[in-house]
């Protein structure tokens, strides 16, 4: 009988307690297992399951442990993955029609240097449909659920990443972020969620949404977990010729080192913004308190240009998109209408029919934006409106090492809530944009629980590129002041 | 602003999309609401201010130009809906009467 309460261990300890010979490997695995086995009927956090992947993994750490050699930094960690990322031995949906019975032909390398760490593969995980949402209701296979109330969307589009972690049916997981989806997601499901620095962790193997935009991410427990697995995955790498080569700091060591003299900004205006929910607030006012207690010289600041984020993200998003998903065509691979009659037919049939809702309306608003007569007018001023963000930010960073925000204006909502309003649904990411736009870390921190429904409410912690170690220390710091307890319900009972 | 159907179905053909009278009538005053909100953006006087592609300054990336094993041909093939002797099938794309 496989002991779940593993599941409750971080992954920091968990790789401890199989150094030590506690426990193996293979009895990790089989809790993971075990904990989706009893768990995600109801959760629907993963689209496939892969415990034939997590066993090999697990005995070749216990034979390391068996022969007396140093284990990899995750080693024996039940991990997740977003299914936009290829893993050999696996199908790559992207929760989509079009690629239902699509099969990896060559593994990702970020999801392979989270192998290489030692990290146990427990599965793909459902998302938004090509990442397009922000509840992963948009998935071809049915939403995923929120751990904290089955009712509501764990938020997206990485949204079964983020479950999956909440339910302790993985202790890590990897997401994809274009406008907000590991930290949104994250914040809705009271998990710690990072978004790198454009260029920190490649995206090769990574289905494109927004080439300019994407980055590969983790999710964890706690800040510590959290690092671990972007050092693990973090630096260059020669197939993806955007990654960067920089240095890949040592972010555990920065771990500890407080905030004494840290200048943390708070960004007033955002929390001005229509929609942004008073406890929402209250939770970024408590985690400035909570700064200011710990000796960080806190301050206020504004990003007046942000708030057109959402309307430039809207235009370059979906205009990358569109360029990305050509490649669907019917042709190569994907699903074929069986009856087309020629090559035109083939690839329009195939692409309405394997395409869903929300990847068609994204396609035709970028189409539609990059077509003759429009581009100037909509292309063009949202490249603009980046480079005032930039220089927004660039300016807030000479007054403060960190910028602190809401991860999201509203706690989990209810699924079919916003299903119908594209609009309200895109308001979801408000604040978590600005940073894809300008290739900025931020990190979603759990800074609550609302008092009204039980359920999490996270914060955005902000750096400068490639300062993860700052905004790492800063995470750590306020998750040591707040010491939430950020169990759902659905793990207590079961 | 608002966009016809007329226009709806212009920018479908050129995103290669086979909608259906419906979806055309929905997607019409679905992205006419969206380009509402993001009409904001057409009224900031952004003259004079350049354009970001891209979130920092990168340079071009140069390698070596040596042979390298690439993806395998049954692996680039093995999801082809339809494959035949190393290649992808696809329908005809020349008219039979211009055929061999």
């Amino acid at each position: 009988m496989a002991d779940r309460t593993l599941m409750h261990m971080t992954a920091a300890r968990l790789r401890d307690a199989i150094a030590r010979r506690e426990v193996s490997a293979r009895e990790v695995a089989e809790a993971a297992l075990a904990q989706v086995e009893a768990l995600d009927a109801r959760v629907h956090a993963f689209n496939q399951v892969t415990p034939d992947l997590a066993l090999a993994a697990a005995e070749r750490i216990d034979r390391m442990v068996a022969a007396g050699e140093d284990l990899p930094p995750l080693a024996g960690v039940p991990a997740g993955i977003k299914d936009n990322m290829n893993l050999l031995g696996t199908r790559t949906t992207c929760s989509s029609r079009i690629l239902e019975n699509y099969e990896s032909v060559y593994t990702c390398t970020a999801v392979q240097r989270l192998l290489d760490a030692g990290a146990l593969p427990i599965g793909k995980c459902n998302m938004d449909e090509f990442a397009f949402g922000s509840s992963t209701e948009n998935s071809a296979f049915g939403p995923t659920r929120n751990p904290w109330d089955l009712e509501r969307v764990p938020g997206g589009s990485s949204g079964g990443s983020a479950a999956a972690v909440a339910a302790r049916m993985a202790t890590v997981s990897l997401g994809s972020d274009t406008g907000g989806s590991i930290r949104q997601p994250g914040a809705l499901t009271g998990t710690v969620a990072v978004k790198p620095t454009y260029g920190r962790v490649s995206r090769y193997g990574l289905v494109a949404f927004a080439s300019s935009l994407d980055q590969i991410g983790p999710f964890a427990r706690t800040v510590e977990d959290a690092a671990l697995v972007l050092q693990a995955i973090a630096g260059k790498d020669p197939m993806d010729a955007t990654s960067v080569d920089e240095p890949v700091s040592d972010y555990i060591a920065a771990l500890d080192a407080g905030v004494a003299g840290l200048r943390v900004g708070v960004v007033t205006d955002m929390l001005e913004l229509e929609g942004c929910a008073g406890e929402v607030r209250a939770s970024v006012e408590r985690a400035a308190k909570a700064f200011a207690d710990l000796g960080a010289d806190v301050g206020e600041v504004e990003l007046p240009m942000s708030r057109h984020g959402l309307s430039a993200y809207y235009i370059i998003g979906p205009a990358e998109a569109s360029s990305n998903l050509a490649r669907f065509d019917g042709i190569r691979y994907g699903y074929r209408v069986p009856d087309a009659e020629d090559v035109l037919d083939l690839c329009m049939r195939s692409r309405a029919e394997g395409f869903g809702t929300e990847t068609i309306r994204r396609v035709m608003l970028g189409t539609y934006a990059l077509s003759a007569g429009y581009y100037d007018a909509y292309y063009g001023q949202a490249q603009k409106t980046r480079t005032l963000i930039m220089r927004e930010f660039a300016e807030a960073f000479e007054r403060f090492d960190v910028l602190l925000t809401p991860t999201s204006p509203t706690v989990a909502f209810k699924i079919g809530e916003k299903a119908s309003d594209p609009l309200a649904m895109y308001l979801s990411d408000v604040y978590t944009i600005p940073l894809n736009l300008a290739g900025l870390p931020g990190i979603s921190v759990p800074a609550g629980l609302c008092e009204e429904s039980g359920l999490p409410i996270g914060v955005q912690i902000a750096a400068r590129h490639f300062d993860e170690s700052t905004m790492f220390r800063a995470a750590a710091a306020l998750e040591g002041a707040l010491g939430l307890d950020m169990t759902p319900p659905l793990v207590r009972e079961t | 602003m608002a966009i016809t159907e007329a226009e709806v179905r212009h920018v479908a053909m050129l995103a290669r999309l086979a909608l259906t009278d419906e979806q055309v009538q929905h997607l019409a005053r679905e992205l006419s609401s969206i380009l509402g909100h993001i009409d904001e953006i057409k009224a900031l006087d952004l003259a004079g201010v350049e354009p970001t592609a891209h979130a920092f300054p990168v340079r071009n990336v140069m390698r070596p130009d040596e042979v390298r094993p690439g993806l395998p041909r049954d692996l680039a093939l093995a999801n082809a809906p339809e494959a035949r002797d190393g290649a992808f099938v696809i329908p005809r794309i020349v008219g039979a009467e211009e055929g061999a």
